[in-house]
């Protein structure tokens, strides 16, 4: 994996994950880029998309997308499963996450993902091993920082508050063989 | 100094701001209020600050002035603020800054911390954005964590030294005896990530791989227990026992199994096992399956597990899920070549696809539908093709009309089939045309002979139908003017033919020099088109008319072609219907097609002596390769010469310039023999001086007919650019009344223009 990049329907950056040297410069301008590119998307288009010369791999989870970019040789049905397990991550530590938990938290965010990839690639493919050292780093920590809960009826937008759930209709049966 | 604000209280704040203006205001305020603690150097709140640094910069904002205070913050002892220290580095150091080597030492600290949370931070920073000095001077410590029993450091160093390794490929030698028992571990998380490791070390070392292959046992084992050991709640994905490890051990039996027999032979069962078993409910079986089928592909299985492998993709292929389908066709079209029967059997399908609404789906079914076309289901193929032609993108509209010319043109099961494939090419998508399709349809036509008046027929309807379409306008240009008088004269057999007079056809071909759709390029074909006429037509006068009243046309080259016309009309009137007559049949040497997998023949041309291949010489426009015709559309007048005559055997040559490209000329050699015996094995070679570059295409026939009954053409091209005077050796050998002759002569009478 060449880097990720986590952003919302307005095109507002959440979190970024670059695996690969480049000047500030060329990384505003490939997430300006990108982000245009698959907002662009439509619904019913598949995961994937070629831009430039990497597979790009997306998925949206409520109000934010995943995005990953990956190389030649990389298969792209696992990464799906890799923003999967990511979100799954997300998920447990912050109890139904959701986009403002990753706004507010988004050291965090980052803290849980290095501990699941390394380089862009993974590193523990064991969920209960990730959030058990996510768990037992917290604790290190000399100054605690609560999980921050969400203000309520203050946000002006609703979607923020929605579970990071897969939002693409699950066609999980092929049809019968022929 | 009242303590700075908290970073959820900062994020909160920005976020009421309601303009942009406002959330700058609030952002340069802050960062102001943090500059003045950083100068303070205060230790307590640095971290807070670092934070809220790094929020403002993923807004957008520049943060540069904090990247020394990250470098403090992974000094200092308390792990909260290496936390933040080295995400900070990550987040706003690169490897471009000097900043970045002052890390280096942090780094090697932290890697012997006492803390294994602490030297897993180290551990990431370094294998995530490591430059090169650094992992020089670290690596060291890496390949020593990479021994350590510790599995939660073990993983980590695994996937930095993958980094090292990136970035210095010197030191993977150091690595080997580390990766000895890595296969060994049962903690996943060591086993993925050493997977990794050798699969890198396997791709950028051939000995490495060579000596990773007594593995495939072992990972085949590896393999096999994922696949058969009961339900494990940790690993487990949707019913299948981890399947990240299980698709990086795929990729890693597809690199060592390449290529080897034994290896192959060894993962085979696995393989199929996989293959079979495999849950394809959900994305993640299918994952894996992807990764098998590639392996499969890619290794030397026998052919009962690659149609398996075809099967699973032809499956794919059904699959509601537009990503799978994406991924058969991506996985198709790597396979087509070598097991081309069995994409076969799923054509129909993929024909389906290109009526699917994903753009990167139709390009793959594109492509694919191309790799698949042969004589027996071209024309099924070209109805698709040509339907999809009509409703696709503008993006695809160039690739899809050169890809059915290119199969059109092999495959083709009768003239009047490939002209009215062309025809409904030119007039559905006729604007994309590429501009080296131009020269190649004329090429086509003019080789079908008894086509000719039907060609022209249809393209003169088309031309009244539409002048918008460039390609089409010049191809329909240069047939009016070559067979113009089969169009007046209602010769079509094939249909109808129409009643047009001559005037009509004139008005035609006017209609397209003043009209303002025409280019420039066009209108140059026009009137060539329209000068050729007055040798077939009998309204000469009207012709004398529009070619000296363009003689002072603002375009240069319409006004060179009318005033080189008007010379052939007042002085050169005796050569006129020679140098107007119908083309003859050219020569085709080479074309290569738009996709890499539609490939026709080969390059026939020859090469002799101290001769060289010319650089390709395409027209700047177009990405494909060399079309070696040549097609004269300028009469530039350089008379011909003999340059070589003996024992009967003569030879002429005539001149050409090269449009696109000045420097080139193009030599048509004509060899003849008055001699009452044929000169059989005829074999013309010619060498040019240093400065010169040649290039010999292929003769027409090697007999030189006796008495003079026919001759044999080839065609020399001469890349000249300093441009010298042309000189050139030639050598003849021929076999005459059983004796074989060969002779060398100079050739030293070019005339001054055809090298000028």
């Amino acid at each position: 994996m060449q880097f990720m990049l986590l952003f919302s329907r307005q095109g507002k950056l959440r979190l970024q994950k670059w695996y690969v040297p480049l000047s500030d410069k060329e990384k505003k301008k490939i997430t300006r880029e990108l982000v245009q590119t698959v907002l662009a998307r439509k619904p019913k288009m598949c995961s994937f998309l070629e831009w430039r010369d990497l597979k790009i791999v997306y998925k949206r989870y409520a109000s934010l997308y995943f995005c990953c970019a990956i190389e030649d040789q990389d298969n792209e049905l696992i990464t799906l499963e890799i923003i999967h397990r990511y979100v799954e991550l997300l998920d447990k530590y912050f109890g139904s996450v959701c986009e403002l938990d990753i706004i507010f938290n988004f050291e965090k965010a980052y803290f849980i993902l290095d501990e699941f990839l390394l380089g862009g690639e993974a590193q523990e493919t064991s969920k209960k091993n990730v959030l058990k050292a996510i768990e037992q780093a917290d604790l290190l920590q000399e100054v605690r920082h609560m999980k921050q809960r969400l203000p309520a009826a203050s946000s002006r937008r609703s979607d923020l508050h929605k579970p990071l759930r897969d939002d693409r209709p699950k066609h999980t049966h092929t049809q019968p063989d022929h | 100094m009242p303590a700075p604000i908290r970073l959820r209280e900062l994020i909160r704040t920005i976020r009421t701001a309601r303009t942009q203006a406002e959330e700058r205001e609030m952002i340069q305020k802050e960062c102001a209020a943090i500059r003045s603690s950083f100068r303070e150097e205060d230790n307590t709140y640095r971290c807070r600050n670092v934070a809220k640094l790094l929020y403002m910069h993923m807004l957008g904002y520049p943060a540069h002035f904090g990247q020394l205070e990250c470098l403090k913050l992974i000094a200092s002892q308390k792990f909260t603020d290496k936390r933040i220290g080295y995400l900070g580095a990550m987040l706003l150091l690169d490897e471009r800054q000097d900043v970045h080597l002052l890390m280096t030492n942090c780094i090697k600290n932290d890697l012997n911390h006492s803390t294994q949370y602490v030297q897993g931070l180290s551990l990431c920073t370094l294998g995530c954005m490591g430059s090169s000095e650094m992992c020089r001077d670290l690596a060291g410590e890496v390949e020593k964590l990479l021994k350590t029993s510790n599995s939660y450091l073990r993983k980590k160093a695994a996937l930095c030294a993958v980094h090292v390794i990136r970035k210095v490929p010197e030191l993977m030698e150091m690595f080997l005896p580390a990766t000895k028992n890595l296969l060994s571990e049962k903690n996943h998380g060591v086993l993925h990530t050493s997977v990794v490791l050798l699969t890198e070390m396997c791709e950028r070392s051939p000995d490495m791989l060579s000596h990773f292959r007594k593995l495939v046992p072992q990972l085949v084992r590896i393999l096999k227990n994922l696949i058969m050991s009961g339900y494990s709640p940790e690993h487990d994905v949707s019913g299948i026992s981890d399947p990240f490890l299980q698709v990086r051990i795929l990729r890693l039996l597809r690199i060592l199994g390449k290529g080897d027999d034994d290896s192959s032979e060894a993962m085979n069962d696995i393989l199929a096992q996989v293959a079979t078993n495999t849950e394809t409910s959900k994305n993640v079986g299918n994952a894996i399956l992807y990764e098998t089928v590639l392996t499969i592909m890619d290794i030397k299985s026998e052919s009962g597990l690659r149609v398996l492998a075809i099967n699973i993709l032809g499956r794919f292929l059904l699959n509601n899920d537009k990503n799978i389908r994406y991924v058969a066709l991506t996985s198709l079209l790597k396979t087509v070549q070598t097991d081309h029967n069995a994409v076969q059997r799923h054509r129909s399908t993929i024909v389906d696809c290109l009526k699917d609404l994903d753009v990167s789906i139709k390009r793959r079914a594109m492509e694919l539908s191309f790799a698949l076309v042969n004589g027996n289901n071209i024309r099924g193929m070209m109805k698709e093709l040509l339907y999809f032609l009509d409703s696709c993108d503008p993006d695809f509209k160039a690739d899809c009309a050169s890809g059915i010319f290119l199969a059109a043109e092999k495959y083709a099961p009768s003239k009047r089939w490939h002209i009215d494939t062309v025809m409904r090419v030119l007039t559905t998508a006729g604007s994309y045309v590429r501009d080296d399709s131009v020269p190649n349809l004329i090429q086509l036509i003019t080789n079908s002979v008894e086509m000719h008046a039907y060609t022209v027929q249809r393209l003169y309807k088309a031309l009244l139908d539409d002048i918008s379409q460039q390609p089409l306008v010049q191809v329909a240009s240069w047939c009016i003017g070559e067979y113009g008088d089969l169009l007046v004269s209602g010769q079509c057999e094939e249909e109808e033919p129409i009643q047009v007079s001559e005037d009509e056809v004139l008005d035609v071909l006017e209609g397209l020099l003043v009209s303002n759709l025409s280019t420039p390029v066009t209108r140059a074909y026009s009137l060539t088109a329209i000068m050729k006429l007055s040798t077939r037509f009998s309204s000469v006068n009207r012709i004398k008319k529009v070619v000296s009243i363009y003689g002072s046309s603002i375009d240069v080259e319409l006004q060179q072609r009318a005033v080189e016309y008007n010379a052939l009309f007042k002085k050169y009137d005796h050569m006129r219907p020679a140098l107007l007559e119908r083309m003859p049949i050219m020569e085709k040497t080479a074309t290569n097609g738009p996709t890499d997998i539609a490939q026709t023949n080969g390059e026939t041309d020859s090469t002799i002596l101290d001769t060289k291949h010319l650089p390709s010489i395409t027209h700047p426009a177009s990405q494909v390769g060399r079309c070696n015709y040549h097609i004269c559309f300028c009469l530039a007048g350089i008379p011909p010469m003999t340059a070589y005559n003996k024992n009967g055997l003569k030879i002429e040559f005539t001149f050409e310039r090269s449009n696109p490209s000045p420097n080139i000329a193009v030599i048509t050699i004509h060899a003849t023999n008055s001699t009452e015996a044929d000169m059989t094995e005829f074999v013309f070679q010619a060498a040019v001086p240093k400065t010169f570059q040649l290039q010999l295409l292929s003769p027409s026939s090697n007999v030189v007919p006796a008495l003079n009954q026919g001759s044999v053409t080839q065609v020399i091209r001469v890349l000249n650019p300093q441009k010298q005077q042309l000189r050139m050796r030639i050598k003849l050998t021929y076999t005459h009344k059983g004796s074989p002759v060969q002779d060398l002569a100079e050739v030293n009478n070019f005339p001054p223009q055809s090298w000028q």
